[in-house]
Parts: C-alpha cells; sequence; structure tokens
C-alpha cells in the first residue's frame, strides 16, 4: 500500500467562493472612494486629514482592544476602515480632528467589539458613532458646514437668480440643502423682508439647484453631497452581489411615495420638484446603499430586507417631515437596526415541501 | 431566455471547459483491480469467489446480500489474489475483492444486441437486479429497488437527470454525445419496468448541443412521450428535489420521496447501463469517469473499469503536473476527497478531480457576518446560518425547529460563506445528533 502520500480529507463542498470577507469589505471601500476623493477635491486637503483620522481611530480601537482581550487580530478584513470610512462621510466637513477620533473610537469600541466584533454587532457602528457625536457636541456637528462660493469640480457655481437677493444664495449655499429646506422662510426674510417664502422654492427647486444636488456641487457631510458618485460606487456593490437591490428600493421606493403623497395632499405647488429635492439631498443615498445595507445590522431574509428598507424610509419621512432635525438617514436606520431580530423573526421562509400548518 | 429553476441555488465557476469537448476515450485495463463489495447504498455484497479462484470480465464475484443491495462483478479477467481489507470511497477499510489480470482478453467481444421488446417488465427488471445496476449520478442507491415501488404507489412520470450540475463534471454530457441512441432506448427499457409512458429529460442550458442531439432524434423515432428540457444552469439543478419541482412543478413532501408524488429519477448514466444490461447482457463492470482539476496533464472523459485505483488513472492520464491538495472523487460540491492514491473506481464515481489549495481556498473561517448569503442559497428554504451558530456552541438540540433534516447537503451554503464558514458540515452534525435521538 502506498502510504506515503496523504492528502487533505474534509467534508464537501471542496470549493469556496472566493468572494470572502475581506473581498467584500475592501471592495465597500473601493465603492466608497469616489465620493471621497469628490470630497477631498471639492472641500479641500482637510477632508483627507479627517478621513484619514477617522480610520486610522478605528484600526487603533480595534488592535489595542482585541490585543487587551486577546483576541484575533482583524483589522485587515477592512471592517474597521469601512467604519472609520462611513463615519469620516457623516460628519460636516469642517469639524476639528478629535471629533472623528473621538467618534471612531466609540464606533468600534462600544458599537462593534463589545458586542463580540464584526458580526455580533447589533448597530451599524459608524451611525452610533454618529449619533454619540451629535448628541455629545451638537454645535460642532450641525454647523460646520463648508461654503462652495466656486462650486464643485462637476458643475459651475450655486445658482445665481435675479429674484432673490445674493446674501440669501450665500445663506443657503453655506447650510446643508435641507437645513435650507426647513429654514427657508427665514433664511429669505431676514435678508430681505420683500421675499414671502413662495418666491423661495422656486429657487430651491430650480433644475440648476437639483443638478447640483445630483452631482455634489451643494453643502453637506463630506461623504453625502454627490447622488451621482455615491450611486456610481452602488452600482459596482449591485453589480459585485455584495449588496442586493431590496433594501435600497424599498428604502428610497417607500420614502419616494410618502414624500410625494405628503407634498401632494398638503396641496404644495411643486410636488414633484420637493420630492426629487428630498431624494437627492442629504445622506439619502449614502445611507440606503452604504449603511442600511450593512450586512451585520440588516435582516437575512429576502422579505425582511424589504420590511427593513421600508420602515427606514417611513422613519426617514417621519422625522424629515415632522421631526425636529432636518436630516433623519441615520436614526432611522439605527432604529431599523434593532428591529432586525423581530423582523428575522417574522419572516423565517417556508421550508420547500414543509405542509403550511407546520 | 426563460428556463425552469428552482428558488435558491449558487452559481460557481463551471470549469467543464477542459473536458466538455473530450470525447470518451478508453483507459487501458489495469493491471490490478480493488473491487470494493460495497460500492452502493444498502448492505454490502457476499463474496462468491475464493483467492486463486479465475474469473472472466463480467463474472459475479459478490452476491447481493438482500432486497436493498447490489450484485459486484469482475471488471478485469485474472486471479483474485486477495479479499481483504482496503481503503474504498465507502470505508478506510473496506472489504475489497483484489484481482490481478492473467489470461486472455478472448472473452470479453461485444456480444450482439439483444431485442427486449417480448420480456416482460419482470424479466426487465431482474436482469437490472443481476447486473448489480447502482444509481450512476453519485449517490449509489441500488436501481432495482428504485424501479420496484411498492404497490400503492402511482408512478406516471420518469425523470431523466442530466442536469450535471457538479462543476468541472462532464461525463453526462460526453455520453450524451457518444451514446445517445442507447441512452432513449435504456429509458425506454425503464419506462416499461415502471410501467408508465411519460419521461422528462433535464439538462442545464450549458450542455445545448447534447439537447438537440437528443431533441432531433427523438424527433426522428417519432417518440412523442418522452420530452427533454432544458434548465437554467444553477447549483443544485439536479438534486432530486430541486430537480423534480424544476421539470414538473411537484414539490416532494419534507421527508418524503419521489415516488410519494409518483415520480422516479434516474440518473442518465444509470439509464445506459440499464440498456447495456438488457441488450447486450453486459453488467455494470465499467463506466466513464471525467478526470479533471488543474493538475492533470490530461484532463478528459474516460471509460474507467471499477477498480481502478486512483494512481493508475493519474499514471494513464499523463502524470500530475504537482501534489494536489485535494483529490476528490466527484464533483467538488458534493464529492468527496480521498486520502490516498489506492482508492479504487466504484459505480457511483462520476469524476476524479487533482485540485490545488487556491482551486480549494481553504481558509480558516470566521464569525457569521448575518450577510444572509446561506439564506438566498439554500435550495430547501432553510436559515442555515442560525443551525450552524447553534452547533458551534455545541447546542444542536436547538436546532430541532430549525428543521435540519430537510437540508440535502448540497453544500451551496458552505460555498456561499464570504466567512468561510464550513456551514453545511455544522448542519451535518446537527442532523447526526437529531436522529441520533430518535
Amino acid at each position: 500500500m502506498n502510504q506515503k502520500t496523504t492528502y487533505t480529507l474534509s467534508l464537501a463542498p471542496h470549493i469556496k467562493n472566493k468572494q470572502n470577507v475581506p473581498i467584500v469589505m475592501w471592495l465597500v471601500v473601493l465603492a466608497l472612494l469616489p465620493s471621497t476623493v469628490f470630497a477631498v477635491i471639492t472641500f479641500g486637503m482637510h477632508i483627507l486629514l479627517v478621513i484619514a483620522v477617522a480610520i486610522l481611530s478605528a484600526c487603533a480601537s480595534e488592535l489595542l482592544f482585541r490585543k487587551v482581550l486577546g483576541r484575533d487580530i482583524t483589522i485587515f478584513n477592512g471592517s474597521a476602515v469601512i467604519t472609520g470610512l462611513l463615519l469620516a462621510m457623516n460628519l460636516p466637513p469642517l469639524v476639528p480632528l478629535w471629533i472623528p477620533a473621538v467618534g471612531s473610537a466609540f464606533a468600534i469600541i462600544i458599537a462593534k467589539e463589545l458586542f463580540g466584533g464584526l458580526g455580533h454587532n447589533i448597530f451599524n457602528p459608524a451611525l452610533v458613532g454618529r449619533a454619540f457625536l451629535v448628541a455629545s457636541w451638537p454645535v460642532l456637528m450641525t454647523t460646520k458646514w463648508a461654503p462652495l462660493p466656486n462650486g464643485s469640480i462637476l458643475s459651475g457655481s450655486f445658482p445665481s437668480s435675479s429674484i432673490v437677493p445674493q446674501a440669501a444664495i450665500d445663506a443657503l449655499s453655506q447650510a446643508t440643502p435641507l437645513a435650507a429646506l426647513s429654514s427657508v422662510p427665514s433664511v429669505v426674510s431676514s435678508v430681505d423682508g420683500l421675499y414671502s417664502s413662495y418666491n423661495v422654492y422656486p429657487l430651491l427647486f430650480d433644475s440648476a439647484t437639483l443638478k447640483s444636488l445630483a452631482v455634489g456641487n451643494i453643502g453637506g457631510c463630506i461623504g453625502e453631497t454627490s447622488a451621482l458618485l455615491l450611486l456610481v460606487g452602488a452600482l459596482l456593490l449591485l453589480f459585485t452581489r455584495i449588496i442586493t437591490w431590496k433594501i435600497p428600493v424599498a428604502y428610497i421606493g417607500t420614502f419616494s411615495l410618502l414624500v410625494f403623497a405628503y407634498y401632494y395632499l398638503t396641496g404644495f405647488y411643486m410636488p414633484y420638484h420637493a420630492l426629487l429635492y428630498h431624494l437627492l439631498s442629504g445622506g439619502l443615498f449614502l445611507g440606503a446603499f452604504f449603511m442600511a445595507t450593512d450586512m451585520v445590522t440588516s435582516p437575512v431574509t429576502g422579505k425582511g430586507m424589504l420590511i427593513f428598507g421600508a420602515g427606514c424610509g417611513l422613519l426617514t419621512f417621519a422625522i424629515r417631515i415632522w421631526g425636529g432635525y432636518p436630516e433623519g438617514v441615520s436614526y432611522s436606520i439605527l432604529l431599523m437596526n434593532a428591529t432586525v431580530p423581530l423582523i428575522d423573526k417574522c419572516t423565517v421562509p417556508k421550508i420547500f415541501g414543509k405542509r403550511k400548518t407546520a | 431566455m426563460f428556463r425552469p429553476s428552482f428558488k435558491g441555488g449558487i452559481h460557481p465557476p463551471e470549469n467543464k471547459k477542459q473536458t466538455e469537448q473530450r470525447s470518451v476515450e478508453n483507459l487501458s485495463i489495469p493491471h490490478r483491480c480493488f473491487v470494493p463489495v460495497q460500492q452502493h447504498i444498502g448492505k454490502p455484497a457476499v463474496p462468491v469467489v475464493e483467492v486463486g479462484d479465475y474469473v472472466q470480465v463480467g463474472q459475479l464475484i459478490a452476491k447481493a446480500d438482500g432486497f436493498v443491495s447490489a450484485n459486484i462483478h469482475a471488471s478485469i479477467p485474472g486471479k483474485i489474489t486477495s479479499i481483504d481489507k482496503h481503503p474504498t470511497p465507502f470505508s478506510p477499510a473496506g472489504l475489497v475483492i483484489q484481482i490481478e489480470t492473467h489470461g486472455n482478453f478472448t472473452h470479453e467481444k461485444a456480444p450482439s444486441k439483444k431485442q427486449w421488446s417480448d420480456l416482460t417488465p419482470k424479466e426487465l427488471l431482474d436482469k437490472v437486479f443481476d447486473s448489480g445496476i447502482a444509481g450512476m449520478g453519485g449517490a449509489s442507491f441500488p436501481t432495482h429497488v428504485k424501479l420496484s415501488p411498492p404497490a400503492n404507489a402511482k408512478i406516471d412520470m420518469l425523470i431523466v437527470n442530466a442536469a450535471e450540475c457538479e462543476p468541472y463534471l462532464t461525463v453526462d454530457d460526453a455520453l450524451i454525445k457518444r451514446s445517445y441512441q442507447d441512452i432513449i432506448e435504456g429509458i425506454m427499457v425503464t419506462r416499461t419496468i415502471l410501467g408508465i409512458k411519460k419521461v422528462i429529460i433535464g439538462l442545464e442550458d450549458n450542455k445545448k448541443s447534447s439537447y438537440l442531439t437528443i431533441k432531433n432524434y427523438l424527433k426522428q423515432i417519432n417518440e412523442k412521450d418522452i420530452k427533454v428540457a432544458l434548465l437554467k444552469t444553477k447549483y443544485p439543478q439536479g438534486a432530486e428535489k430541486q430537480l423534480i419541482y424544476s421539470l414538473s412543478r411537484r414539490v416532494v413532501p419534507s421527508g418524503a420521496l419521489p415516488l410519494d408524488i409518483g415520480v422516479v429519477v434516474q440518473n442518465v448514466g444509470t439509464c445506459f447501463a440499464i440498456q447495456q444490461a438488457v441488450c447486450y447482457d453486459t453488467p455494470l463492470y465499467e463506466r466513464l469517469v471525467t478526470v479533471s482539476g488543474s493538475l492533470i496533464n490530461n484532463p478528459g472523459n474516460y471509460k474507467v473499469r471499477i477498480g481502478t485505483p486512483i494512481s493508475d488513472i493519474i499514471k494513464e492520464c499523463g502524470g500530475l503536473k504537482a501534489e494536489p491538495h485535494k483529490i476528490i472523487l466527484g464533483g467538488p460540491m458534493c464529492g468527496q476527497s480521498v486520502e490516498n492514491l489506492d482508492i479504487p473506481v466504484v459505480k457511483g464515481t462520476s469524476g476524479v478531480l487533482f485540485l490545488t489549495k487556491k482551486e480549494c481556498s481553504a481558509s480558516r473561517y470566521t464569525n457569521c457576518i448575518r450577510c444572509g448569503r446561506c439564506v438566498q442559497a439554500c435550495p430547501i428554504n432553510l436559515l442555515p446560518f442560525e443551525i450552524a451558530a447553534h452547533v458551534e456552541i455545541a447546542m444542536p438540540q436547538n436546532t430541532e425547529n430549525l428543521s435540519p433534516l430537510d437540508c440535502i447537503q448540497c453544500g451551496a451554503c458552505s460555498y456561499t460563506c464570504p466567512s468561510q464558514r464550513p456551514v453545511s458540515h455544522f448542519i451535518k452534525v446537527a442532523q447526526d445528533y437529531i436522529r441520533s435521538k430518535r
């Protein structure tokens, strides 16, 4: 008998999908790259520092935490990098550098590692980090917007209009678009009392403004300004099957339906424009494609994903329209994260061949 | 274009290119054959020869022990040199009848074709039993058992499995290309035994030329009750329950058998073996095997004598390019890795694959990240990650309401898992635990 050579024994299957966790995570980083590069070009080199600090802090926290607890080192699987990067993308451009450092450390240690590390966390770590920062330093987190006097590389400057004085435009272009929307009347009347709030909506909903929103020539968090580039990254994730269409479509679909119905039923005179404005502004795309779809904190069943997405859409709508914050994406995702175990439990698929009564 | 299919499943790289264009080649007769007495599900056969006996090709050397068992025949002419323990695909030390070539081959002449139309179904079934045929798709269930459904079962459909959804394997495809007329005849014999008319042959749509070959032939002989259908190329399309669903929309109830919903499924190779048994009185002593994987010098589809050890196959196929990480009998999804080269090819061996470490990508597994891919991939709609999670912390008793017994062990969950978790392995543990408690 030939006993010289023996070969590896294992149960089937003997082949594995090449798309393992590190590849998944680094592809997500790649998908965020267009928006990241765009943010650096638009808002300046300070952004690069913010992002670098956020990522370094995330990796260092994870490394330190796992070293202290004697666990495997996992920083090379890219998940800490994503947390850092996503957190940075959810910060205003001009925040001081200690903000991303503190936020990332909180996100990794409290929101991820204390739950048991990647796979065990209930809430999206980056969003927990952001929520922590907003709650602790609300002024820093809501006022450090960068003005875009010269426009971004993707389009010309903010549209000027003869019907609204330049001062009003400046005021609007320095805030985030959603803040502008919720404060339109006060901003304008403080500049020039002659203009009623109705006169300003055409400016906000001007096709040039909407175009600015789409390409990213507008104020906002670091990573949320260009809907177009976020969509490019999202297509990469869809194409590589890292995310499915279910959560983003349910999210954006539900949100659109509700926003349109609201503006339509309340008799607002430009419901289509308002809808488009809402869709393209704020963190909706970033949230729907990159954060609600976080594998760990979203449901595992197909039906569950649809319910989860629809829930996010409903909450975002409610917060934006009736809530105190102009933004609603991050809190709605966090709230829906908490419902995931319940959703999973209620959407267990019917086993093939099992009778209905079982 | 629409192709019938089932829910779930995965799309592993097909890796069929290297062998799908190769026509069948005969492998030289091995110098020594190791013929196990257990090559099927059920009781091992009982040897009817003694050490020192001379045997002819096709001579009965071990007799079926009871109903759920199968006869074993000599695959080469020669002398029985030992009847002893030897590694086999079924056991690391199974009973094996070793034959050394001796004498001449004059008896191995192609007998002339026999008519079978005047034989009764019982006589045909007896021929199947005598020839020791066991399912040739991999599971190796004795065929005569499958063809003797209980009296109360109302069988109305025969499904012929030519899906060949396993990557690398191309034996069914090669067999259809070479012997489609014999296969159709074997199908006719099978349905005569079952006393039915309706037959569907299912192929994945990556075998279109074989599909057209069969379709044209059926048209030519004006056979209307045998249909051939193209299915979506997706693993595990050839799994029994999935294939039945794809082709007939019938659902095999949990815990039941295909015959409970009136269906019998046979592998296309089995139909060919039935035809050989009935028309040529040739028992099952050789079969087609795909030899593939990136490490074999001459991959192809070979006609191999049962009992040929892997070492002979390597020699005949031009040797290996490098030391393989894994040697697999069958396909890479459901096949079995073997530990040494003395293990012989048996009735259910559809392929011998020589894979590199890279092809197997066996890295350590990490935490479940709840991506839900196993849930999407599971053709049975289980929650594989959850069963695995319970088993991982040694609590298989908590898995019972997750129905691990419904798992068909297709391995799609393990394949698709980005954390490289051996999910189907964990489910197998849960299955064994629950079965042991019953």
